[in-house]
């Protein structure tokens, strides 16, 4: 176990500062593409936003392999726990572009509900 | 179930019918962590829903509260310090995450002067994280008067300039997708003021007005010091019922150019998304700090030794606790980052 003990302790200091430093370059890319640390400067969205998306993963996969220590589990198991979270990809787009649809119509919806205030009752006699 | 027994069950399942026979461990855990891993999974999938609620709504707004303008306050530092403090509360977690592993590996070791110097290390983070938070919802509910159902936080669609106290416009400009924060002032104290009628007081308020000016967001938010008596329409602002008063300013592009607008609040979901997301996760904190105790208390005890598992119980609240770091990840990115 003295081996392991050690090469344990090891690695879960390696992956704390490969996290913080991680945290501090996101951080960092944020406030480049709100312009804050060059002066005047944003960067451009996409490239921001895919960085940082890229960069939460790599912490994500840092956490669940290392810290919670999926790497080390039988294969079976880490499976059945990170399959079905890819059911997700999904889940996002889908919403994402419903969101992203509703604000496209909120004018047309807008307009219509206008257009039916100023419609008159049909008589009814 | 002791790992060092399934190991043995596990060598002789090259005899064809011993997997009928039941023993078997597949996946080579026992029951309560394999158990803890689907807890985990499913809480994840909570976690998930709430998080593409909240970009689902944002992706159907117009405009959104831009989070660095919304997060940039730092207890006992003046101004504007966009993302310091929730980077701070980050680091908290992570490193209780590390005291965490080792408080496992220790575990694993079965040492248990090792786990409960560890473990302790661990709450003291917890109990750290939950003290920033609260921080966090004290500024934001108290100062900067944001709620489940008012956002006072807004971004600009087009670029304008604002009017000043004289109606016409004044020489503060802003531009399209910039934030600002809707300032609330207290109704009633300046009523009560009011009635010992000086012109002292005035004064009074009118640095008082200043003072939450700087420190509820300079951005936007400056109004040279202006206090306004009641609820009304100034030529400047439109102060409503319960005290925001809403600026007014001049459009000056896209298809309302031109047009004298006043400020509106910002979009409702962002308040009850960001108390209720954040308070879920923090709620999962908080557990998991009891949990911690419970556990801590028990190790003291000698509880897990008698086990002879090597402390499996530590593992079990390790991953929930490295779970709840795992939520923040995503929390900081899609509330704070993006």
């Amino acid at each position: 176990m003295g081996h392991d003990y050690k090469g344990a302790k090891k690695i879960a200091l390696k992956t704390i500062i490969i996290l913080a430093v991680v945290t501090v370059v996101e951080v960092m890319i944020a406030l480049t593409g709100k312009g804050y640390i060059i002066e005047g400067y944003h960067a451009p969205k996409i490239v921001m936003n895919t960085l940082m998306i890229a960069m939460s993963m790599y912490k994500a996969y840092l956490i669940v392999f290392e810290f919670m220590h999926m790497k080390y589990e039988a294969r079976g198991l880490m499976m059945s726990v990170v399959l079905p979270v890819g059911l997700l990809i999904w889940a996002i787009i889908a919403f994402l572009y419903e969101g992203n649809a509703w604000k496209n119509n909120r004018k047309v919806v807008h307009d219509r509900d206008k257009l039916e205030l100023t419609v008159t009752p049909p008589k009814t006699e | 179930m002791a790992t060092d027994t399934l190991e043995e069950k596990h060598t002789d399942h090259s005899t064809d019918n011993g997997s009928w026979e039941g023993g078997e461990y597949p996946f080579k855990v026992g029951y309560g962590k394999l158990m803890i891993w689907y807890f985990l999974l499913s809480d994840a999938f909570s976690f998930a829903g709430f998080l593409i609620a909240y970009g689902t709504l944002r992706f159907s707004t117009p405009t959104w509260p831009v989070p660095d303008f919304v997060f940039s306050l730092f207890p006992f530092l003046e101004g504007h310090h966009p993302l310091l403090f929730v980077t701070f509360m980050t680091f908290v977690l992570l490193f209780s995450s590390f005291t965490m592993i080792r408080a496992v590996q220790e575990g694993h070791r079965e040492n248990r002067r090792g786990i409960v110097l560890w473990m302790f290390l661990t709450i003291l983070g917890g109990l750290g994280f939950l003290g920033c938070q609260a921080w966090e919802w004290t500024t934001l509910i108290g100062r900067e008067h944001m709620s489940v159902t008012t956002n006072p936080f807004g971004a600009h669609i087009d670029d304008g300039i604002y009017l000043g106290p004289d109606g016409k416009e004044s020489a503060e400009t802003f531009k399209a997708h910039s934030s600002y924060l809707i300032h609330r002032m207290d109704l009633e104290a300046t009523h009560a003021e009011g009635e010992h009628g000086a012109g002292e007081h005035g004064a009074a308020e009118h640095s008082g007005e200043g003072e939450h000016a700087k420190g509820g967001h300079a951005e936007g938010g400056e109004h040279g010091g202006h206090a306004y008596s009641a609820p009304g329409d100034y030529p400047d602002a439109v102060v409503d019922e319960r005290g925001y008063v809403h600026r007014k300013y001049l459009v000056a592009s896209g298809d309302n150019a031109g047009k004298i607008m006043t400020e509106n609040f910002g979009p409702k979901a962002f308040g009850a998304l960001f108390f209720f997301i954040t308070g879920f996760h923090g709620f999962h904190v908080f557990s998991g700090v009891l949990f911690l105790l419970t556990i801590l208390v028990n190790v003291m005890g000698g509880v897990y030794i008698a086990r002879h598992n090597r402390n499996e119980m530590v593992e079990k609240i390790g991953l929930y606790w490295h779970f709840v770091d795992l939520v923040w990840v995503f929390v900081f990115l899609v509330f704070y980052l993006l």
